[in-house]
């Protein structure tokens, strides 16, 4: 095994906010956003979502060409598993970030920098509540400036 | 749009204009519109950025009109609330200058930022900027697609045969659509079948219903399936394919007359299910007399002959040889335009409250339970007896809201039980006299409707009790009585009072089975286990999903006057989006470049609809999608191995610029 070792950088960086990019499905995760906005829960600003008609439209290379512009963390939110809109295309997208999160570590970029998570179109809450979790990780993590390796 | 326009304004260098909405105070309040406007004023491409009061008012709309003749503009921007609340309005708006619909892109500044970002105004007008920049650069690469329209069948599928979809299927087939109406149980009806009066009018629930049961029985456009279930859902909007089980009812639909000898003669007795467990039925039986189609059903469960094949006895006397045991299950398929779903709802069970005393005490009923007692039809023949003993009770409480409005099981008020207390107590003081005391222990009246807060006023009058307040405890007495202790917070005073029987009023459920349906059917459903409405003010009858429409307490707790409108409101979607013949489908369809594709296959393998096939181009396979099964979910453009695939308005182009102009500060 020559797995790298990620670690947690503890990289004190002074008010430092991450910059996070979203890719949603139009049909879940995007509607859970607006319920979100609609209920008026209050979410860090870090999040810069792209709405997408399926997760399984997002191909790896928008993932990795965010990490190569400065991306601090990449988040992908779809239907649950079974509820998809065009019936399976969230199980591509599970297959991808799992082998994605994998070519990741390899290439020294913490796979937490990746986050997955299904929100359906009536989860404001739940929506609010993993972004906020993943702006905290990712600000644990420190910025990301090409490697997560010690 | 002509194919030469098209290509024209492909060619052309973007103008774009850029429109910060206000939203009055809900953008502008936390997002600075204006310094949001002059930042879009500096972005590569921008002609024009303006912030505007509203943008979708009318001259709101009008500014973007003169502005795309005045200036030229051939993409437009508007930063405003969620595309999925006016994507619609602002596409009309570029189309009635000339412009395609889809050079246009929204910026979501409200729900996904000003709404949610309330306490960080500097930060939220930075995100607006960004999204802003994102939306202009993803713009510049927005290209003219040509609509598409695709033939639609002009007919509906309803799921579920209580009132909801009884309504919507006669209003669908009148109007012309082919209609099949699919009903899990062996009769339509539903809940409603079961009550004995409805209020604020005292309409024999019946004597409503069955005339409606019938005509949709005998209506030319309606296909009944009942004692059957849908299984599986493909296809889209104007193609749903649908298979359907029918269920071995054991009896020759077409020979039964439903002259009933079968169940006088059959030997089993078991609690009757209409009759909320009161009545016996025998195990070939219809759910009651007025059932709709009236034909035997044997329960194969309690049936003999299923158990040890000895007793044929039903089959030795049906005069009309219908019986027939070796039926199996049947499957059939159709292809409908719209589906209706209205599948109803469930009722609490009571006995997840154990200090209520349902089940445990024989006079705790539930108000479905006095539904029954007091129909004509019911166990009793319409006597009001308590179970105990058989006797007219002389004092009766309703509680309130159990299983509603109640943190540890539905949050949601029921929207039926005040009144429907209401109508139980008057039936009380009607059937066993003035004098019979009857309490309501509520926790707040909700007499909202037409003519309820008028009952209200004749039940209060006629001397019913109403108990602001509610018992955490039933006990019984040594002779079946229920005593309770209950703060009434009117008069601000404890009281111990004493009953004969005690009426549950029962919060209404999602009903069984509504978790499979939403994985045949692929829609959303909301916190509280309801399906999802696709907007809870606007477009209450329709789902995200087109031609899926949603009609009665399958959306929401509701009571029949309203269940009845919302069922005509999703059938008249429905027809409205059939009426036509054809319906326009967003041209977001995949696109193969034969040039640059390897014949590799892997596109062929990921897509759900099987909308690509291997086509051969001078000896060469190569991959080419069928446009009418192709619904643009782009998981092909994201498994090409040689990007050859264009995935029409997300193409690659698109939303990598987006990635780029979201990480460029």
């Amino acid at each position: 095994m020559t797995e790298a070792v990620m670690v947690k950088k503890e990289k004190i960086v002074e008010n430092f906010e991450p910059k996070i990019v979203g890719f949603l499905c139009n049909w879940c995760c995007y509607g859970g956003a607006d319920m979100a906005g609609l209920g008026r829960m209050q979410y860090p600003t870090n999040i810069r979502i792209i709405r997408v008609m399926c997760s399984g439209r997002v191909d790896p290379e928008f993932i990795l060409e965010a990490f190569r512009r400065g991306a601090d963390g990449v988040f992908i939110g779809g239907c649950h598993l079974g509820d998809c809109h065009y019936v399976e295309g969230n199980y591509r997208t599970q297959r991808r970030v799992i082998l994605l999160k994998e070519y990741l570590r390899s290439m020294n970029i913490n796979p937490e920098r990746l986050r997955l998570e299904w929100v359906s179109a009536s989860e404001g809450e739940k929506f609010t509540r993993v972004v906020k979790d993943f702006v905290k990780v990712m600000k644990e993590l420190g910025p990301f400036d090409g490697s997560d390796k010690e | 749009m002509s194919e030469e326009e098209l290509q024209k304004s492909k060619d052309e260098e973007p103008r774009i204009g850029v429109y910060i909405c206000h939203c009055g105070k809900n953008i502008a309040g936390t997002v600075n519109s204006e310094s949001v406007a002059e930042y879009a004023a500096k972005l590569p491409n921008v002609v024009t950025a303006k912030d505007y009061l509203y943008t979708c008012s009318e001259p709101g709309q009008n500014m973007i009109r003169d502005d795309i003749k005045e200036l030229g503009l051939n993409r437009v921007v508007v930063a405003a609330c969620s595309p999925k609340m006016h994507e619609n309005t602002f596409r009309k708006t570029i189309t009635d200058s000339g412009l395609n619909p889809y050079v246009l892109e929204v910026a979501n500044i409200r729900e996904q930022c000003s709404w949610c970002h309330m306490n960080e105004k500097e930060k939220a007008t930075d995100k607006a900027k960004d999204l802003v920049r994102m939306a202009v650069f993803r713009a510049s690469d927005l290209e003219p697609l040509e609509k598409m329209t695709i033939p639609v069948d002009k007919s509906s599928l309803v799921i579920g045969g209580g009132i909801a979809g009884i309504e919507a299927a006669l209003d669908m087939a009148d109007a012309g659509l082919k209609v099949y109406l699919v009903e899990r149980e062996a009769s339509i009806g539903g809940k409603m079948a079961q009550l004995d009066k409805t209020f604020p009018t005292l309409d024999c629930s019946a004597c409503i219903l069955t005339p409606k049961m019938v005509s949709a029985s005998r209506h030319p456009n309606i296909t009944l399936l009942t004692y059957s279930e849908v299984k599986h859902v493909d296809g889209y909007v104007g193609n749903f394919k649908v298979t359907v089980e029918k269920k071995p009812r054991y009896v020759d639909i077409d020979a039964c007359t439903g002259c009933g000898e079968c169940a006088i003669v059959c030997p089993v007795r078991i609690p009757n299910e209409f009759d909320m467990h009161r009545g016996k039925r025998a195990a070939i039986d219809v759910p009651f007399p007025q059932a709709v189609p009236l034909k035997y059903a044997i329960d194969s469960e309690h049936c003999l002959y299923f158990k040890n094949k000895l007793c044929t006895t039903c089959k030795q006397l049906c005069p009309k040889n219908a019986i027939d045991y070796d039926q199996e299950p049947e499957i059939v398929e159709l292809t409908v335009g719209s589906i209706v779903v209205a599948t109803g709802c469930d009722t609490f069970d009571a006995s997840k409250i154990p200090e209520l005393g349902y089940e445990r005490y024989p006079n705790v009923i539930t108000n479905m339970d006095f539904e029954r007692i007091v129909n004509a039809g019911g166990p009793t023949e319409g006597h009001i007896l308590r179970p105990s003993d058989n006797k007219e009770p002389k004092s009766v409480a309703f509680i309130q809201c159990v299983g509603a409005r109640d943190e540890e099981n539905e949050l949601y008020c029921c929207r039926y039980g005040c009144m429907a207390a209401m109508k139980q107590a008057y039936l009380l003081k009607e059937k066993l006299g003035p004098d019979t005391d009857v309490y309501i222990c509520y926790i707040d009246l909700r007499s909202f409707g037409k003519g309820y807060e008028e009952f209200y006023r004749k039940v209060r009058n006629m001397g019913v009790k109403f108990i602001r307040g509610q018992p955490s405890e039933i006990l019984q007495n040594p002779d079946g009585s229920l005593v309770f202790n209950v703060y009434d917070s009117n008069i601000a005073r404890h009281m111990e009072i004493t009953v004969d029987m005690a009426v549950l009023t029962l919060a209404l459920t999602p009903p069984k089975g509504i978790d499979e349906l939403q994985q045949i059917l692929r829609i959303s459903r909301g916190a509280d286990g309801y399906f999802l409405e696709a907007h809870v003010k606007l477009q209450p009858a329709e789902t995200h999903t087109r031609g899926i429409m949603l009609a009665g307490t399958c959306m929401a707790p509701r009571d029949i006057t309203d269940t009845v409108s919302h069922a005509a409101n999703a059938a008249a979607k429905a027809i409205d989006l059939l009426a036509a013949g054809e319906v326009e489908i967003e041209p977001i369809t995949a696109w193969v470049d034969k040039d640059i594709c390897s014949g590799c296959g892997v596109c062929l393998d990921v897509c759900p609809y099987s909308a690509i096939k291997g086509v051969d181009v001078e000896g060469h396979r190569r991959a080419e999608v069928i446009d009418a099964l192709c619904t643009g979910c782009g998981t092909c453009g994201a498994a090409c191995p040689s990007n050859a695939i264009t995935n029409r308005h997300y193409t690659r182009k698109q939303l990598m610029d987006q990635v780029i102009a979201a990480l460029e500060t």
